[in-house]
């Protein structure tokens, strides 16, 4: 080898070198030169639409749910823009919302699959946030994955309308300045259930609990353990099972063979259908326990999506639930009216508190006259409102928990149609699930 | 080692270098310009490249590599806890220790060789991964998942100010989020780089390829492969570790899913799709699947009818009708059909395809002669850039 050769070499590589430099050092500008022009992540400035990110579990154990909730999104986006018959538009008091978009701009979004997953969950809401350009993200089914992306939400400072999510934790010890909540909690449920449990089982009950291993099932398990034990009831074990978890007959034999008689199932979702399933095979429901009492069944969440899944095993069971599509108010008519219009059938509980999500996001940016979180937060902090289905309703600012009415209901021994399936045993008033701000620790932080 | 190998390494060290730091630009064209995805093809690059250490050189299947993905996760997220913000400590503990399990697990499983190799490894994985959801949730969160928090001690870290919000990771007060986040996952990824081409060309790498050509007859001469083998092993182990801290330094959050089948499944079938054995094939295949798995599963309905508005109402309805399964959540059945096709066509993977073009463009240029060009090799020798 020359000298002659080496040295045309390292001209050679030189010149590449500086290329390869030059862009890398190039490239940060070349990205993020509109970056200070903005005030806010993703500031829609001048352009005629704005985005917001869906983003909720198409695959795994909370996928039907997943499913409704992107049904009833694209519901509220075709109101929103005009489109349809209004549904809630026609009710919701107060109301600034026009029918032509947020403020004027057209309401476009983007969808992504959480996949039941925390890091997928992210991954998919970062997109959307850096690539999307999206103004705020919703979506659940999993408190695990909401409280992840509300604290991604939080750092990017993006709204995050969460979905459905029923752990104490997502208003409370996790709770971020930017992650406001429509759905009630498992405090609330534990709370609304007791006094109907004592009625019907007394206050000498054993309890058995069958938990997804997870954050709502931590909090709910918590929840409906000491509503019950306030009631004189003891807890024999709580059981904790993996969220993948399918055949459950294992945990039900165990069950069977303690000295409990009510089995709590802090399940959700397909979960629930495959526990009950398996309780139901054991003829567990018929069974007297070591106690000599009745075997009892709970299901402290309920949702017509489940009760749909376990088919005739739901007959006469208690649970808990945020909203149901046979409530008799104006509100849940129109809903329902065109939910059922566009889908051929009514919607369920996680498709309702989305889609009022939807809306409430919609029209707090309306009321503030910017999309900038700095004045859609206020605007919904303290924000009451009603006529959505659930009576009048708080965004308590402490905590961006909503306040109002919870229902109670039982599986309908003697169901009309397909989708009847819940009877709202009873209304319970807000001021029985109401709790301190405090009781759950936690801090919003700055905005 | 000759001086034109040098020349031609140091051409392609610098070319890797250019392609991996212009990504923000040639990437934005196909809408896969934005941090979160440029990182992901950094990280899952480097586990790809680790994975071929193994896999590409020695032909030892290991269906269990993304156990040391979770460690390097766990580890690195725990750092960010107890001792700093700093990423430099978890990239290294995180390193060390899944190192240090690869060392475990290697020894045991590198008893057997073939098909119980393959299951010895994804046992211990699925072991690991169900350790993670039961009785190590203390330290993994179970499927919450391992996060931050504003009561986390940080011994090494200035206390916060109150009412601020959760700290993010940096490097010496550079935030490691967005686009300097995608930087150090890039610079880390051309080391990395540099490290698997200076095994392939090391005589350390040459020895690997002597026992994936035939271990017995390795044996017959006297050269005890298990060392070797085990070397192997810990190195890809570490690169797989190093890959799962750079994903909680991007995203400080680890969950057990990381370390699923799944998972160790999705790095065999990228080594598999660029091109095995091959340097930067594993990269490529690993770029393909995070672009299918974040952009494909993004379509729905709507971004197809804009696609396809062009063409007439009816025409229109009917191509989002077809393509409507294969994108969305269908995305795995597209990747799926794209795999049949490569490993039935292209058996060398992406890489293969590649090296018939370049020989296509270069025997069309000097005119067809008739030489023996046209056979490809159905598999490229290891080695092969």
């Amino acid at each position: 080898m020359s000298d002659k050769k080496k040295h045309e070499l390292s001209r050679r590589t030189i010149l590449k070198t500086g290329v390869a430099a030059g862009l890398v050092f190039a490239t940060p500008t070349i990205l993020t030169r509109n970056a200070w022009a903005s005030e806010f992540t993703n500031d829609p400035g001048s352009s005629k639409s704005v985005v917001l990110g869906f983003n909720v579990p198409q695959t795994g154990a909370y996928s039907e749910e997943g499913a409704d909730e992107l049904r009833a999104y694209k519901l509220a986006v075709e109101h929103l823009n005009g489109g349809g018959d209004g549904g809630l538009m026609n009710t919701m008091k107060p109301m600034s919302l026009k029918g032509n978009g947020i403020l004027g701009k057209k309401v476009e979004y983007v969808t992504g699959d959480t996949q039941t997953k925390s890091p997928a969950a992210r991954a998919s809401a970062k997109r959307m946030i850096e690539k999307d350009g999206a103004l705020m993200i919703t979506g659940g089914s999993s408190s695990g994955v909401a409280i992840a992306v509300q604290g991604l939400c939080n750092e990017a400072k993006v709204m995050f309308m969460a979905g459905l999510t029923h752990s104490n934790d997502t208003t409370g010890k996790d709770k971020k300045r930017y992650g406001f909540r429509h759905f009630f909690n498992a405090y609330m449920s534990g709370q609304a259930l007791a006094p109907i449990l004592e009625k019907e089982f007394g206050n000498s009950r054993r309890a058995y609990h069958l938990t997804a291993d997870y954050s709502w099932g931590w909090t709910q398990e918590e929840s409906i353990k000491n509503a019950t034990e306030k009631l004189g009831w003891s807890t024999v074990a709580p059981v904790r099972t993996p969220l993948t978890q399918t055949d459950f007959s294992s945990y039900i034999t165990q069950a069977i063979n303690s000295d409990a008689d009510v089995l709590v199932l802090n399940h959700y979702g397909k979960n629930m259908n495959d526990s009950l399933k398996a309780a139901v095979s054991f003829d567990l429901r018929n069974k007297i326990a070591k106690t000599g009492k009745q075997w009892e069944v709970v299901v402290p969440l309920f949702s017509r999506k489940m009760a749909q899944g376990s088919g005739d095993d739901i007959k006469g069971i208690l649970g808990s639930t945020n909203w149901n599509w046979s409530l008799p108010d104006a509100a849940t008519k129109a809903f329902v009216k065109s939910f059922a219009d566009k889908y051929g059938f009514p919607p369920s509980m996680a498709a309702h508190t989305c889609y009022v999500q939807t809306l409430l996001y919609a029209d707090a940016c309306e009321r503030a006259g910017t999309f900038n979180p700095a004045g859609v937060i206020p605007a919904l902090e303290g924000h009451k409102f009603d006529n959505m289905g659930n009576g009048p309703t708080e965004y308590r600012a402490e905590d961006h928990q909503c306040f109002k009415d919870v229902l109670v209901v039982r599986g309908n021994p003697n169901p009309s149609t397909q989708f009847d399936l819940l009877k709202v045993e009873q209304v319970v008033p807000r001021s029985q699930v109401e709790y301190e701000a405090s009781m759950f620790g936690g801090e919003l932080g700055p905005i | 080692m000759n001086n034109k190998t040098t020349q031609k390494d140091l051409f392609l060290m610098l070319a890797f270098a250019a392609v991996i730091f212009a990504m923000p630009i040639w990437l934005e064209p196909i809408g896969a310009s934005y941090p979160d995805l440029m990182q992901k093809f950094a990280i899952f690059g480097i586990f790809a490249i680790g994975f071929n250490i193994l896999f590409g050189l020695t032909g030892y299947l290991s269906f269990g590599h993304a156990a040391f993905l979770g460690i390097g996760s766990y580890t690195a997220v725990w750092s960010f806890k107890l001792l700093t913000m700093n990423v430099i400590p978890g990239l290294i503990f995180g390193t060390l220790l899944a190192g240090v399990f690869a060392l475990a697990i290697g020894f045991i499983c590198l008893r057997r060789s073939g098909i119980y190799f393959s299951i010895l490894t994804l046992a211990f994985a699925q072991m690991s991964y169900n350790l993670a959801y039961s009785v190590l949730t203390p330290i993994t969160n179970g499927e919450t998942a391992l996060q931050l928090t504003l009561q986390d001690p940080r011994i090494l870290d200035d206390a916060p100010l109150s009412g601020a919000g959760l700290p993010s990771t940096e490097l010496f007060g550079v935030s490691m989020s967005g686009l300097p986040g995608f930087y150090f996952c890039a610079v880390v990824l051309i080391i990395a780089f540099y490290v698997s081409l200076k095994i392939f060309r090391s005589p350390f790498g040459l020895k690997l390829a002597a026992i994936k050509s035939n271990q017995n007859r390795m044996g017959y001469t006297g050269f005890n492969t298990r060392p070797y083998l085990l070397a192997a092993f810990v190195i890809s182990g570490m690169y797989a570790g190093l890959a799962g801290t750079l994903m909680a330094v991007t995203d400080p959050l680890a969950g057990a899913e990381r370390m699923q089948w799944t998972a160790s499944g999705e790095v065999v079938l990228m080594t598999i799709l660029g091109g095995l054995g091959t340097l930067i094939g594993p990269m490529i295949g690993a770029g393909l699947i995070k672009y299918f798995e974040n952009i494909f599963s993004a379509f729905n309905e709507n971004v197809l009818h804009e696609i396809f508005s062009f063409l007439p109402e009816i025409l229109e309805n009917l191509m989002v009708f077809i393509i409507n399964p294969f994108v969305g959540k269908g995305w795995h059945l597209t990747l799926g059909a794209l795999f049949m096709v490569i490993v039935i066509f292209l058996p060398g993977g992406i890489m293969e395809g590649l090296s018939r073009i370049a020989k296509w463009v270069r025997k069309d240029r000097s005119k067809p002669t008739g030489d023996d060009m046209g056979t490809a090799k159905s598999k490229p020798s290891p080695g092969e850039g």
